[in-house]
């Protein structure tokens, strides 16, 4: 609506948004005046020469909550991408001696003062009518914790052997629950670290396949129009007229039981990805359609420019921005689907360590009452997925840096 | 409007048998068949003789190739209502679903109409008032909505009700009426119990189109029409109603396409928490013990439920928006 | 939205103002609206007085971005945010309505929301709008919208306002009325819609009407039709109109008073007589300047005889062209229409001359060019160049040949903002042709972009920006260095200087005069406005439904035209000059003949 211009704008980042309507208002300046005399007084050097991705940045900043939820991001994966070390316990190491451990807290100071990071001990009683352990703090035994001990050994990215950890106990044989236990003694912590890195993968390789097929088959249906057109827009209307758990059940549950975990993790990838393509495709497909009839495309091929060139050169950059943010938003879509089948048992199975298959472990009401702790894998689906949800919402607004 | 509504219907039946297809090719996935399986329950000593397996397979056409066997197990479903045999149960499956489908589109249309009730109001509100305290809050809590798997959200609640108030929220009846004959306690004990899984399965989608509701309404907001009404001198809030709402309105209606689907799929998977007797349950335990009659009527029966939602959608649609009929 | 105390804050709100004259319905003075935005103010509108008098047409005439249509909305407080009247009063004179009698009422010192504007909005004062189309809801239609209207400010029934609604689509000429008034938007034409938006703001007998850029969406001949319903309901309802436009022709015609906006501000304003015959300020002057410069023929260029004349070679022949675009057998065989967009068109272009093509919306002159520019190939006829040696014709032309002919054939955008690819900076946009056709590399590729950009007039160092750096003048100009960056022969100009200013207009034009001469280049120029084609152009075919009507030389076709529709179509344009007001005498065209 504001059809005025603004002069003598002085910083980079606002000038983005107002843009056009300097633009439009330049050529009326004083009557008579040649149109380009003023060009240098007006123009602001630095938003002038600054390409789409600097624009985009400019506008993404502005977002702040995008911003929080890209370092958020950014350590989530971190995290994935560390677990070895961050985790201060081998994830599969069984203690049957204190299944349902309550979490420990880690205490700074002993009880004179002096500085001791550490975490009591557990005893633990059998309940003679439950036959469930009952566990008490034992404020005698302190089992001090330290940053860069060592403890398990791992391979790190299965490159090399290792034994450190972030932070754990100095005596490796200590048992140390962060975050309580499951039903087998094992580190409630070190299961939700490693996790990590299976669902957020999941999330990444699931979206990188459905953003193959969904730009293909998006990129011809859109750039080639007709008969093919036709035929896939078909076939992605069908796929979302399809209830997808259902449809994911009865696919999941094809996957033969004695396959090996890493056979199933990809199975279930392709499957999520098979299905979860549509909205790719369909974005896609609007963006090129409307992209291929504008007029710089038009001016290109006049151009002499080669087909090839024409869409990497002048369509892709075009709804690349898009494409990103619409492939974040579908990130948290498939960590919520792969959680949700291998929560019913038909997607990972153990001993691979998602925090689907964490949250098994929480199926009946009676578990959670004893061991409620067994719910914080959820909480990690949630903070990734509103993490990523953020992002791509804040990914979104700027992905058009030229919208009036 | 009438030529309108029978194309519609008759991409319907198209799309019908497509997914009647992937239905039956999924059921067929699994390795093996059947009689494996079969043959594996008769050593435990299962009631089924060997004649009654050859019946069957005689009758389903086992080993005949796909398309016959695609055939009987279809025609037989159009023609006699007749959609197999369920091995597990025992029983033609004709006789183990309807109850369970009926109680899953029950929940998921009170879960619709509930997500629409509830995202509405608020959709607007949060548009008519975009920047204010109130829209802040309704986005972040829409934020964290989406967020949150339902099946979590269920055991939250189920822990929560376990915990504090010393019951159970599963199930959709209380032990006293769960086998009772249908009478107006019953229905009653049936609403006080629906609000939990309801409530589960809606806000996801009750997050979404709040968004949803709120984007379009903020793009007719800013209509030329808009001020054409002001400049006429309706008052703010009328105007509001009668054109920019009317107008959001359709894209919301249309909603249901995907609305329902995802309904169902949330309603499949709370059942299995919530133990309700739904669908979820029962298809999840199909697919396990390979029960491919029954896990295919149910993958089959749940498609075309939301594939009818979709086109009384697009027919509510079309009586709503008089542009559709042009197409 | 204001707030009571904002208002109350209002440092010039309730102070004693001059005596309004007994003919002044509305009065405007010192009007500021302002917008805020995240950084500084826009000051829309910045000290604006002006009044509205009764049976008189006040034309509010400006470029964009000149405030004009924010005054507007800010007599009836509809500005859309962030905007904000910050100061100066509009009054009203209220008619003698329902016992009560004539009094003035401060606009600004009531509340937008309040109920005593709104009882103004409508029934004093009413509004129509550029875009008929988005400016009436898809979903309702016409009676209702027009129902609803009556019914909101007079107590009468349902059908006694049906009938009223039936009355006014009559008295705006709207066929069959009785149909009409349960019609969507959508089901009818432009125009129509227009008459419909028009019957609308007349059905409580407003005592103003104000109207922004009514006609700029129309056609030209839709424009007269329009323009002359409103003179005639302008008179016999005894309105104040305040008009609001960019064009001075539309001022000439139907202006009573003038005032001239720039930046914001009033400039000059007076008698449109006055303005014309004696225009004070200079912005005023070169706004009228730039409009009687497009009334004649360009003085850059010989004279016409001298090339229609001439003996010069044909370089593009157009033969028996026909563009057809296929009917479609849509998802369960419903059918969908053909359409014949172009039929039998055949001209020459002889080499050096600029042949215009001129036609209404619809009358498929931008197919027809796209169809010589190789972006779309014909489906009839064909299209021969003879540039380079020996003749080709555009149809058989596959890999190099077309290439080469896409070398020799160029094009110019109509829209300066959608033909620049925003992600590439100005140097790659001109560059892209030579790169392609391995013209020039490295520095001689740098050195011959720089070139380019002087010669249309910018200086080399833009290479770097991107297009979002540049004005809409600017960027048409670095369209033309893409165009003529391979050394063409012909340039086709598809409606080039539609999208600009007037100001801006004639120095795209005289540009292009300017490269044609020293370049030797010959230009089929497609245009809606028959004054662009007029003095840019030396032969001009008139189209119409995809077919040329007409064609001859611009001084024949212009001045002593034979076919009735180019007739219909030269009457219509409105002159600038108000003391030669001829389009209520203008030819008509009745297509129902056909």
């Amino acid at each position: 609506m504001a059809s005025s211009t603004g002069l003598g704008k002085s910083a980079p980042d606002n000038a983005v948004s107002d843009d056009s309507e300097r633009t439009a208002f330049g050529e009326a300046e004083a009557p008579g005046a040649d149109v380009y005399e003023d060009m240098p007084a007006q123009g602001n050097p630095s938003v002038d020469v600054a390409s789409q991705w600097q624009l985009m940045r400019w506008k993404f900043m502005r977002h702040k909550a995008a911003v929080v939820a890209l370092w958020f991001v950014i350590g989530i994966y971190a995290i994935g991408l560390f677990c070895e070390i961050l985790a201060p316990q081998d994830p599969n190491e069984t203690n049957g001696s204190f299944a349902y451990a309550p979490p420990m807290g880690i205490h700074l100071f002993e009880e004179d003062g002096t500085f001791n990071p550490h975490v009591k001990g557990l005893t633990s009683e059998r309940d003679r009518l439950t036959f469930r352990l009952e566990y008490a703090v034992d404020p005698e035994v302190i089992i001090p914790i330290r940053p860069f001990v060592k403890g398990d050994s791992y391979r790190m990215w299965g490159l090399f052997e290792w034994d450190r950890h972030l932070f754990g106990t100095v005596d490796p044989e200590a048992n140390f629950f962060l975050l309580g236990a499951d039903r087998l003694g094992r580190d409630n912590f070190s299961r939700i670290i490693y996790g990590t890195r299976v669902s957020l993968s999941i999330g990444l390789v699931g979206v990188a396949l459905s953003l193959a097929i969904g730009l293909v088959l998006g990129g011809v249906s859109g750039y080639y129009g007709g008969r093919v057109d036709n035929i896939i827009q078909r076939v992605i209307e069908f796929l979302r007229s399809m209830p997808t758990i259902p449809l994911w059940m009865g696919l999941a549950a094809a996957i033969p039981l004695t396959w090996p975990p890493l056979g199933v993790y990809f199975m279930i990838t392709i499957l999520l990805s098979l299905i979860g393509w549509t909205s790719l495709g369909r974005e896609t497909r609007g963006k090129v359609m409307s992209l291929k009839n504008e007029d710089f495309v038009i001016a290109a091929r006049l151009d002499g420019v080669s087909e090839f060139r024409i869409i990497t050169r002048h369509l892709l950059p075009a709804f690349m921005s898009h494409t990103i943010a619409v492939t974040t938003l579908a990130i948290p879509q498939m960590i919520l689907a792969e959680t949700a089948l291998s929560f019913l048992g038909i997607g990972l199975q153990a001993p691979v360590v998602s925090w689907g298959v964490l949250l098994q472990e929480a199926q009946n009401v009676n578990t959670v009452a004893t061991a409620p702790w067994l719910l914080l894998p959820g909480v990690a689906v949630v903070v990734a997925v509103l993490a990523l949800n953020f992002l791509g919402d804040g990914l979104r607004d700027a992905a058009d840096p030229y919208a009036k | 409007m009438l030529a309108y509504i029978a194309r519609r219907l008759v991409a319907m039946v198209i799309m019908m048998f497509l997914i009647s297809i992937a239905s039956f090719v999924i059921i067929q996935l699994p390795p093996g068949d059947f009689l494996t399986t079969y043959v594996a329950s008769q050593e435990q000593g299962s009631s089924v003789s060997i004649q009654q397996i050859e019946f069957l397979k005689q009758k389903y056409g086992l080993d005949q190739p796909f398309y016959v066997q695609y055939w009987r197990w279809i025609s037989g479903i159009v023609f006699n209502g007749d959609f197999g045999y369920s091995f597990n149960w025992d029983k033609p499956v004709s006789e183990l679903i309807w109850g369970q489908l009926g109680f899953t589109l029950l929940l998921s249309v009170a879960t619709l109409l509930f997500a629409w009730a509830v995202s509405f109001p608020i959709g607007v509100y949060s548009a008519v008032k975009q920047y204010s305290i109130g829209d802040y809050i309704v986005s972040f809590i829409g934020f964290i909505g989406l967020a949150i798997p339902n099946f979590l959200l269920a055991l939250v609640l189920m822990y929560i009700g376990f915990k504090y108030f010393g019951q159970s929220v599963g199930g959709l009846f209380s032990p006293e009426y769960r086998d009772a004959p249908f009478s107006l306690g019953k229905l009653w004990d049936l609403f006080k119990h629906l609000w939990v899984p309801i409530i589960v399965i809606g806000t996801a989608q009750t997050a979404e189109l709040i968004r949803i509701m709120r984007a379009n309404l903020l793009d007719e907001l800013n209509k030329p029409y808009v001020t054409t009404a002001r400049a006429k001198g309706m008052s703010e809030i009328r105007l509001i109603f009668k054109y920019p709402i009317r107008i959001a309105l359709n894209p919301f209606v249309s909603t249901v396409g995907w609305v329902l689907p995802n309904l169902v799929s949330g309603a499949v998977i709370v059942s299995v928490v919530l133990n309700l007797p739904t669908v979820g349950p029962l298809l999840l335990n199909s697919l396990q013990s390979q029960d491919m009659y029954l896990a295919g009527a149910f993958i089959l029966l749940l498609s075309v439920l939301t594939l009818v939602g979709t086109i009384v959608s697009d027919i509510l649609l079309a009586l709503l928006d008089p542009r559709i009929k042009l197409e | 939205m204001q707030t009571e105390a904002q208002l109350a804050d209002r440092p010039d709100a309730g102070a004693t103002e001059p005596e309004m004259a007994d003919d002044v319905i509305v009065d405007v003075r010192n009007l500021r609206t302002y917008f805020p935005t995240r950084t500084h103010v826009v000051k829309a509108v910045d000290d604006v007085s002006l009044q509205l008098r009764r049976g008189r047409t006040t034309c509010v005439v400006g470029e964009s971005g000149s405030g004009k249509s924010i005054t507007a909305r800010s007599i009836l407080q509809v500005v859309d945010a962030p905007g904000r009247i910050e100061g100066g009063s509009v009054r009203l004179r209220t008619a003698p309505r329902d016992g009560r009698e004539a009094e003035v009422v401060t606009l600004t010192d009531l509340h937008p929301r309040s109920r005593a504007i709104r009882e103004i909005r409508g029934r004093d004062i009413s509004m129509i709008f550029q875009e008929p189309m988005s400016s009436l809801s898809p979903v309702h239609t016409i009676g209702a919208q027009i129902i609803e209207t009556i019914r909101l400010h007079e107590d009468v029934s349902k059908a006694e306002a049906r009938l009223r609604a039936i009355e006014l689509l009559r008295r705006c000429e709207i066929r069959d009325p009785e149909a009409a008034i349960d019609s969507y938007t959508f089901e009818f034409s432009g125009g129509m819609r227009q008459r419909a938006m028009i019957a609308m703001a007349l059905s409580c007998n407003p005592q103003v009407l104000i109207a922004d850029e009514p006609t700029t969406a129309l056609d030209v001949t839709t424009q007269a039709e329009i323009l002359d319903l409103m003179r005639e309901l302008q008179s016999s309802y005894g309105m104040a109109m305040m008009f609001i436009t960019h064009d001075m022709g539309v001022v000439a015609e139907i202006a009573d008073d003038v005032v001239v906006m720039f930046r914001g501000k009033v400039v000059e304003r007076g008698e449109v007589r006055e303005i014309f015959a004696n225009p004070k300020h200079p912005y005023t002057r070169r706004l009228l300047d730039s409009v009687i410069k497009l009334e004649s023929r360009s003085e850059l260029k010989p004279p016409e005889a001298e090339i229609v004349e001439a003996q010069a070679p044909t370089i593009l022949s157009v033969r028996d062209v026909g563009i057809h675009f296929p009917g479609k057998t849509g998802f369960m065989g419903k059918q969908f229409a053909g359409v014949r967009a172009v039929s039998n068109v055949s001209f020459d272009l002889k080499k050096g001359e600029s042949l215009g093509i001129v036609g209404e919306s619809g009358s498929g002159k931008t197919t027809l060019g796209r169809a010589i520019a190789s972006v779309r190939p014909p489906t009839a006829g064909s299209i021969v160049y003879s540039g380079a040696g020996a003749p080709v014709d555009l149809a058989g032309l596959t890999g190099p040949a077309l290439a080469n002919y896409r070398r020799q054939v160029r094009m110019i955008f109509q829209d300066p903002y959608g033909s620049l690819n925003p992600r590439m900076t100005v140097g790659q946009i001109v560059a892209e042709p030579l790169k392609m056709n391995k013209v020039a590399t490295g520095k001689a590729l740098q050195e011959r972009v720089a070139d380019l950009l002087e010669q249309v007039g910018l200086p080399p160092a833009v290479m770097e920006r991107y297009p979002h750096a540049f004005s809409g003048g600017q960027r048409q100009r670095i369209g033309i260095a893409r165009a003529i960056a391979l050394d063409p022969q012909v340039v086709i100009c598809d409606e080039a200087t539609s999208a600009l200013d007037v100001s801006i207009r004639s120095q795209v034009l005289d540009l292009l005069i300017e490269l044609q001469e020293r370049l030797d280049l010959s230009f089929v120029f497609i245009a809606h406005d028959i004054g662009v084609v007029r003095y840019f152009c030396d032969r001009i075919a008139v189209m119409r439904k995809g077919e040329i009507v007409e064609l001859g030389p611009a001084s024949t076709v212009c001045d002593a035209p034979t076919h009735p529709y180019t007739k219909a179509l030269l009457s219509a344009v409105p002159t600038p000059d108000p003391t030669q007001r001829s389009m209520h005498l203008r030819a008509r065209y009745d297509d129902s003949a056909e």
